[in-house]
């Protein structure tokens, strides 16, 4: 993956940032001695190594608007990270860059049961969210795999996820405000408590813009009372193109389960091997929770499994208490680690209409056999965003290399269905050089305006989702201003 | 008048244009500024819809009518509710997709289910300079670079005109129910609907009529569920005033989303958005003729006197939110303005976008921006 080359002006006018810096920032704050920065070298696609030039972890939206006025001053890049748990690259260090990290600004501001939102400073976790609201017995909905780490602000940036949107929407439909820090040091309220914002859209597309058109500080979460109880059921079937069939007949049927997992055969022989849940060893396995009431939880899965059964399951699961739910999550859960217990795996995101589901699983076996590396696909079938595992060998030289042109492949595929590169994990600088096979020029452009307005001098996280040959021209004065 | 058969044409005609124009889809609103008018009715038809994936893709003229004819047909809808603004607009023409998109609609399950913006899955659009965009797509989850997919719902017709929109679909659920509760006052409806909305009953609707009194709770799906939710949340509400239980109410619920209280009164109709809290104290300092509540309080109705000002009131009032003048004489439209000024760092942010998406100012020119609409804007 090719980065640009670090502006050596900027190199060597470190030690006179780092004054300046030292200047607004209390002293644990500044980091910039080179083992120290080793620890933000990268982020969860840790294939791609880069320490920065120095980083910065304020705690207040006053020391993110001080750094980031000094750094527009100095035409330094920056590049926001919340956990750094992007699985795409986009807390990616340059080495001409500044990590502005938000982990220290992790306070609930404000929690407001009568109007059913909270807000919180975007360093916050998005487990301890839900945890901050939970005695009594509200939730904040998107939970991405990486809950327990992930802070919001990266949620925000890559329009996070999780298993459960089918039911409740991802970021963009949770978040009702933001602070946001511009590049050069202009401090905006976006939103509120209120639920539509005025004007145009901006909080829409802030949110997923990947850290690019500013640094958000603070943010109102909508919170939702949790429901009275979920439970699952685990169905099995011998072919990709029955569960799929099946995945559509629940849906068309209107109920609305808040998630539909689907694992393939091999997904399923690992997470068995490895978390002994009792799955059934088949083609497909999905996984289809509802929520409600006991007796509510009864009736949707009664005509859940009323469809299922129309479509001959070698195997129909359904959990009776809290252990058998946890046993039919358990291999779900436990499918990355698996994976990992294998080999080095790369973990794609591409999403697809639901209809090309048996299409799209056969190709990639076929692409499998092609480029010689196992693959097993486990996804969010309810709304087609998979997330296909490549298997690989980091210390066999060209591995990774043929691994990304397989997932290259993969995503082009997704594409050409009708998907989408991303569905939840972002474009980071690993979908970055694939955006010309999604969009036309022309349509980057648009986006590339976007950016212009909120940052004209391209600082902010310059080298991430677009291929860097279209915003060369862009990024360029910065460069030549030195 | 412009009538573009297809997308190249709508093009053409922007990248042509000489003078504003004034892009229409419906006509349900009127021309509000001055232009030629550029009418989207010929861009028309479904393109493609799959039951199973709950996905719609139409062109932006499609007649509102026709989607939900189709959808009801396989036992779907378009579940942000997008309001009918004829009745209270005293408006003719046929609501289109596009339209509803444009001005972001949403009705009382905005609460639960989210507005237009929350079910646009991708779009098709010509900006100012004539260039044919897209963005987004047709998959529910896509994070494949900016969502201008959001930027372009309510924006208007400001940014680009929408030639084609991709739409998540939902089920009709089985069953309908709504708890009617007779209260006192605004300060006990808000309350009342606080409890429901933070009750695990997932309510997809809140509001309160002060002429009858009665604050209404829906609930929606499987029957069994709909009467068991409807019976726990009547015992929950009785300490807040006399409940009714009422099956269907399809009406109540359609005059709830389309202000039908205010059709054929006269005077001015402002569209209010507030943290639902925040609406007890706005209320009374709004002296409305008529007020109407909905998403538990955070959308209030304002039928008041000609030229009233309530924007000034709201931030007098030092409360955050913003207020629309939906219906008023032009003369007071180009007095307060449509839409309210926003701070002026985000006015800044929002004229760089339109000036970078419709660099000669020729679409739906100063209806965004009250200053551009007394000739300040940019030329």
């Amino acid at each position: 993956m090719e980065m640009p080359v670090p502006n050596v002006a900027i190199l060597a006018r470190k030690t006179h940032l780092a004054a300046r810096l030292s200047l607004v920032l209390p002293g644990d704050a500044l980091i910039q001695d080179e083992m120290e920065t080793r620890a933000y070298e990268c982020d969860g696609l840790a294939a791609y190594r880069c320490p920065p030039l120095m980083v910065v972890l304020p705690r207040t939206t006053q020391e993110v608007s001080d750094v980031l006025r000094i750094c527009h001053e100095e035409g330094v890049p920056v590049v926001p990270r919340g956990a750094g748990t992007s699985l795409a690259g986009g807390a990616l260090p340059t080495a001409d860059s500044v990590i502005l990290g938000v982990a220290r600004m992790n306070e609930v501001l404000e929690t407001d049961y009568d109007n059913r939102v909270i807000r919180v400073q975007s360093g916050r976790t998005n487990l301890s969210v839900s945890g901050a609201v939970e005695e009594e017995e509200f939730f904040y909905a998107p939970d991405p795999s990486s809950q327990l780490a992930c802070a919001i602000a990266g949620n925000i940036a890559m329009n996070s996820g999780g298993a459960h949107c089918l039911k409740y929407g991802v970021t963009t439909n949770n978040l009702l405000g933001v602070t946001l820090v511009m590049m050069d040091g202009t401090v905006v309220e976006i939103g509120g408590a209120h639920l539509d914002a005025g004007g145009l859209d901006l909080l829409g597309v802030i949110c997923g813009s990947e850290g690019q058109l500013g640094v958000v500080t603070e943010a109102t979460l909508r919170i939702l009372r949790k429901p009275e109880g979920a439970r699952p059921v685990l169905i099995g079937y011998d072919s990709n193109e029955v569960a799929g069939a099946c995945v559509s007949d629940i849906i068309k049927a209107g109920v609305l389960p808040v998630a539909i997992e689907f694992m393939d055969r091999p997904c399923i022989e690992a997470c068995e091997a490895f978390a002994k849940a009792g799955y059934p060893m088949c083609e497909a396995l999905l996984i289809v929770e509802v929520e409600g009431s006991p007796a509510e939880i009864d009736h949707q899965l009664g005509l859940i499994k009323e469809i299922a059964q129309s479509h001959n399951p070698v195997e129909l699961r359904e959990a009776t208490d809290a252990d058998e739910a946890a046993r039919i999550w358990l291999g779900r859960k436990s499918a990355f680690g698996a994976m990992g217990q294998i080999n080095d795996y790369m973990c794609l995101d591409g999403t697809i209409p639901v209809s090309s589901l048996p299409h799209v699983l056969r190709r990639i076996g076929e692409l499998s056999q092609q480029f010689g590396l196992a693959v097993a696909n486990v996804f969010h079938a309810g709304d087609g965003n998979m997330h296909p595992l490549i298997l690989f060998d980091a210390n066999k030289p060209g591995d990774l290399e043929l691994c990304e042109d397989f997932g290259a492949e993969i995503l082009k595929l997704c594409v050409e269905v009708g998907g989408c590169l991303t569905g939840e994990h972002g474009v980071g600088i690993e979908k970055r050089d694939l955006m010309l096979h999604q969009y036309s020029a022309e349509d980057l452009e648009a986006q590339l305006r976007v950016k212009d307005v909120f940052d004209p001098q391209w600082l902010l996280n310059p080298a991430k989702v677009f291929p860097l040959s279209v915003t060369e021209s862009r990024r360029a004065p910065a460069l030549a201003a030195e | 008048m412009h009538s573009p058969k297809n997308e190249a044409e709508l093009a053409e005609i922007i990248a042509g244009a000489e003078t504003p124009l004034c892009v229409e889809g419906g006509g349900t609103r009127g021309c509000e500024v001055e232009g030629d008018r550029l009418a989207l009715r010929g861009l028309s038809g479904i393109e493609l819809y799959e039951p199973g994936s709950l996905t719609l893709v139409a062109r932006a003229g499609t007649p509102m009518a026709e989607i939900e004819t189709l959808l009801a047909s396989e036992g779907q809808r378009l579940a942000f509710e997008p309001m009918d603004t004829r009745g209270v607009l005293g408006s003719s023409g046929a609501p289109t997709i596009g339209g509803a998109i444009a001005v972001n609609s949403s009705g009382p399950r905005r609460i639960q289910g989210g507005a237009a913006r929350d079910y646009l899955l991708g779009v098709r659009f010509v900006d100012g300079a004539g260039q044919v965009i897209k963005n987004g797509g047709r998959v529910m989850k896509n994070v494949t670079g900016y969502d201008l997919v959001k930027l372009m719902a309510g924006s208007y017709g400001t940014l680009g005109v929408l030639s084609e929109v991709s739409l998540k679909v939902l089920p009709i659920p089985e069953a309908m129910a709504t708890v009617s509760v007779a209260v006192p006052d605004l300060l006990s409806a808000v309350r009342a609907m606080s409890t429901a909305l933070g009750s695990p009953y997932d309510v997809t609707g809140a509001a309160y009529d002060p002429g009858s009194g009665l604050a209404h709770i829906r609930l929606e799906g499987f029957a069994p569920s709909v009467r068991y939710r409807q019976e726990k949340l009547a015992g929950e509400l009785a300490g807040s005033g006399e409940v009714e239980n009422r099956s269907g109410s399809e009406h109540l619920w359609q005059d709830i989303r389309d202000v039908a209280a205010f059709q054929g009164r006269e005077g001015d109709v402002w569209r209010i958005s507030v943290k639902p809290s925040d609406a007890v104290k706005l209320a009374p300092m709004l002296e409305a003729e008529a007020l109407q509540f909905d998403w538990g309080g955070g959308l209030i109705w304002a039928l008041t006197s000609e030229g009233a000002d309530l924007r000034a009131r709201l931030m007098s009032a030092g409360l955050s939110g913003h207020a629309t003048l939906v219906r008023a004489q032009s003369a007071t439209i180009a007095a307060l303005g449509r839409f309210q000024q926003q701070a002026q760092a985000l006015e800044l942010i929002s004229d760089g976008l339109r000036s970078r998406f419709d660099p000669r100012g020729v679409l739906n020119r100063g209806l965004m921006r009250a200053g551009q609409m007394a000739g300040m804007g940019r030329a």
